[in-house]
């Protein structure tokens, strides 16, 4: 009998039908967190907290328990989540307005405290859901319904760094940015959340990937554009790679 | 016959939390109220609790919110500035019905103010501070006999309607020391477990989901209105009051908290001098006692409503007694307490009004 391997969802996917644009790239990151959510075991103790944003709905979308926090505040509500139960694995999935902006205090004290949960960052440069507004990420001369002229530096300060800015505080124990935009990049990417999910089964602290995504509808491109876009721009602004890697160290 | 002990009342709270089976805390130092936070951080430990400093009140709401999704008895406590900055999370909190104890040591206000006892938080904590149609239950001790007990009360509530409760309490009672009787330490056991709708990991179960949002607003007007048939429920069954000297009385006194106390010594005072006077005190400040405080007032010839604020309880007051005897208000605000002698001086002065 010849095998034939079946293309099938991830269990850790709910079924429920992406509320997406046509070439966003959260469908892939979802897909991924869920296979690795499936790889490791552990649906039956992941808690998820999704953002407040396009993946407002991403609590619907994982067949596991979930919440939604108030804007930003996603690293706050995992915390009292996992100091209620250690055992739990809790994960939050955030865009660049919820982490980067409003949220700025709760996810660097968090990682600073070397918090036991894992935050997934979707960078895109630009509020999605809003509308296509100005974000803390959006790059210096990018267009957007609040910065019509271009962000400029004088009046709108610069795109800020997440991973670089995470790395120097003590509790960080993975970090990674990485992009979906081609197959190697996705497995790339695939490795990279078991390796977060990893740190925090282990106890080693605080962990992060942040994917670097094309939001196409609000950057007025075809997805490929965006997806080209994306690899010229992006990419020249937010350097792809590891930053923190404890897994595996010495313990 | 339990023991009594000295203690601080912010220390006796959070002692009272603790007895009371609550085994999380999230807070940020803020005075009057820093004694609970140094408390927790110290004892939590011992009975196997969970105590974390956050860095912020926005920050701790929302660790109040994650934990209050597992099931389990969680607190924070905070003064008005802090509990400002909890509106946001509060109104997230009472949206996904999220069990959960909240203790505002009040200051005077607005603003940065000062750190003196005040009353002035009554509108943010009774009518509903963060946005969108909800309350959350009020309990005002007088005491801190009456604290502890009512920080039992509080997770109790909090527990049987899915619902977040405030003990609006005041510097002067945070900071003064008291002789308390401890209640027994709850079994942990013994507390509702929540297994049905809490996030602990979907094993063996369909995943729950805890959330305020419906982007359908027929739906969101039906989660509200499932809201509103709790809050008919808590109007029916925990409407708390106390009334002392009413029977023969001519006049009534109305204050809550520390308040309560205050006005007592008035009615000692004023009864010495053949005035005849009682008090009324509401205890649930939400659901407040309007049938009862306007049977209670019925055949007075006035009520003299005071309070630590300019005249905030004074609009629940008049809902409740409506047209049918005046109304009179007296208060000190900004951290200042009204003390016996002037209260009974105004007290005389409205009965001259009267004669």
């Amino acid at each position: 009998m010849p095998t034939v391997k079946t293309f099938k969802p991830p269990k850790s996917l709910s079924g429920k039908e992406f509320t997406y644009c046509p070439g966003c790239q959260h469908g892939i990151v979802h897909r991924l967190i869920a296979e690795i959510i499936d790889e490791l075991g552990i649906q039956e103790r992941t808690i998820m907290v999704a953002p407040v944003g396009c993946s407002v709905f991403a609590y619907e979308f994982f067949d596991v328990d979930g919440t939604v926090a108030a804007h930003g505040r996603a690293p706050a509500v995992a915390t009292g989540m996992k100091r209620s139960l250690k055992d739990s694995v809790v994960f939050t999935y955030q865009g660049d307005g919820d982490l980067a902006a409003i949220g700025t205090a709760e996810i660097v004290h968090a990682a600073n405290r070397g918090e036991k949960i894992t935050a997934i960052f979707i960078n895109n440069a630009i509020y999605g859901m809003t509308g296509g507004q100005m974000a803390p990420t959006t790059l210096l001369g990018m267009k957007t319904s609040t910065s019509p002229y271009g962000r400029a530096a004088e009046n709108d300060g610069y795109p800020i760094h997440v991973c670089e800015l995470l790395k120097e505080t003590g509790g960080v124990a993975y970090l990674e940015r990485t992009t979906v935009n081609t197959p190697q990049e996705i497995r790339k990417t695939k490795k990279a959340l078991k390796k977060a999910f990893t740190a925090q089964l282990e106890g080693l602290g605080f962990s992060l990937v942040e994917v670097l995504s094309t939001c196409p509808t609000n950057w007025g491109m075809s997805p490929v554009e965006a997806t080209e876009w994306l690899e010229e721009n992006m990419k020249k602004e937010y350097k792809v790679g590891l930053f923190v890697d404890k897994v595996g160290d010495e313990k | 016959m339990a023991d009594k002990t000295m203690v601080k009342g912010n220390e006796a709270m959070a002692e009272a939390a603790i007895r009371a089976g609550c085994r999380l805390y999230f807070g940020y130092p803020i005075t009057p109220q820093s004694e609970f936070t140094e408390y927790m951080a110290k004892r939590l430990p011992e009975v196997g609790g969970s105590f974390l400093q956050s860095e912020s009140e926005v920050s701790a709401v929302n660790m109040v919110y994650g934990a209050a999704c597992t099931g389990r008895r969680v607190l924070t406590s905070t003064s008005g500035p802090g509990f400002s900055l909890m509106q946001e999370g509060m109104s997230y909190i009472a949206g996904a019905e999220l069990p959960s104890v909240f203790v505002n040591v009040v200051r005077g206000g607005p603003g940065l103010g000062d750190i003196q006892p005040a009353q002035s938080d009554y509108f943010q904590a009774t009518k509903g501070g963060g946005h969108g149609d909800y309350h959350a239950v009020v309990l005002a001790p007088g005491t801190i006999q009456e604290a502890v007990e009512l920080v039992h009360d509080a997770f109790d509530i909090a527990d049987k309607y899915r619902t977040p409760v405030i003990i609006l309490a005041d510097g002067m009672l945070g900071q003064m020391m008291e002789p308390v009787v401890f209640g027994e330490f709850r079994n942990l056991e013994s507390l509702s477990d929540h297994l049905s709708w809490s996030l602990t990991g979907a094993k063996n179960r369909e995943p729950h989901k805890v959330t305020s949002f419906n982007i359908d607003p027929y739906e969101l007007e039906k989660m509200n209105m499932r809201y509103q048939e709790k809050y008919k429920k808590i109007i029916a069954n925990e409407i708390l009051y106390e009334t002392s000297n009413m029977e023969d009385a001519d006049f009534a006194l109305v204050g809550f908290g520390t308040m309560g106390r205050i006005l007592g010594s008035v009615i000692r005072r004023a009864r010495e001098e053949g005035i005849k006077v009682g008090l009324f005190r509401p205890v649930t400040l939400w659901p407040f006692p309007y049938d009862a405080l306007r049977e209670a007032v019925a055949d007075k010839k006035f009520v003299l409503d005071v309070e630590m604020s300019t005249g905030q309880m004074i609009e629940d007051v008049r809902l409740a007694v409506g047209d049918s005897l005046p109304v009179h208000f007296y208060g000190r605000t900004g951290g200042v307490v009204p003390n016996p002698d002037e209260v009974l001086r105004v007290l005389k002065e409205r009965i001259e009004e009267v004669k």
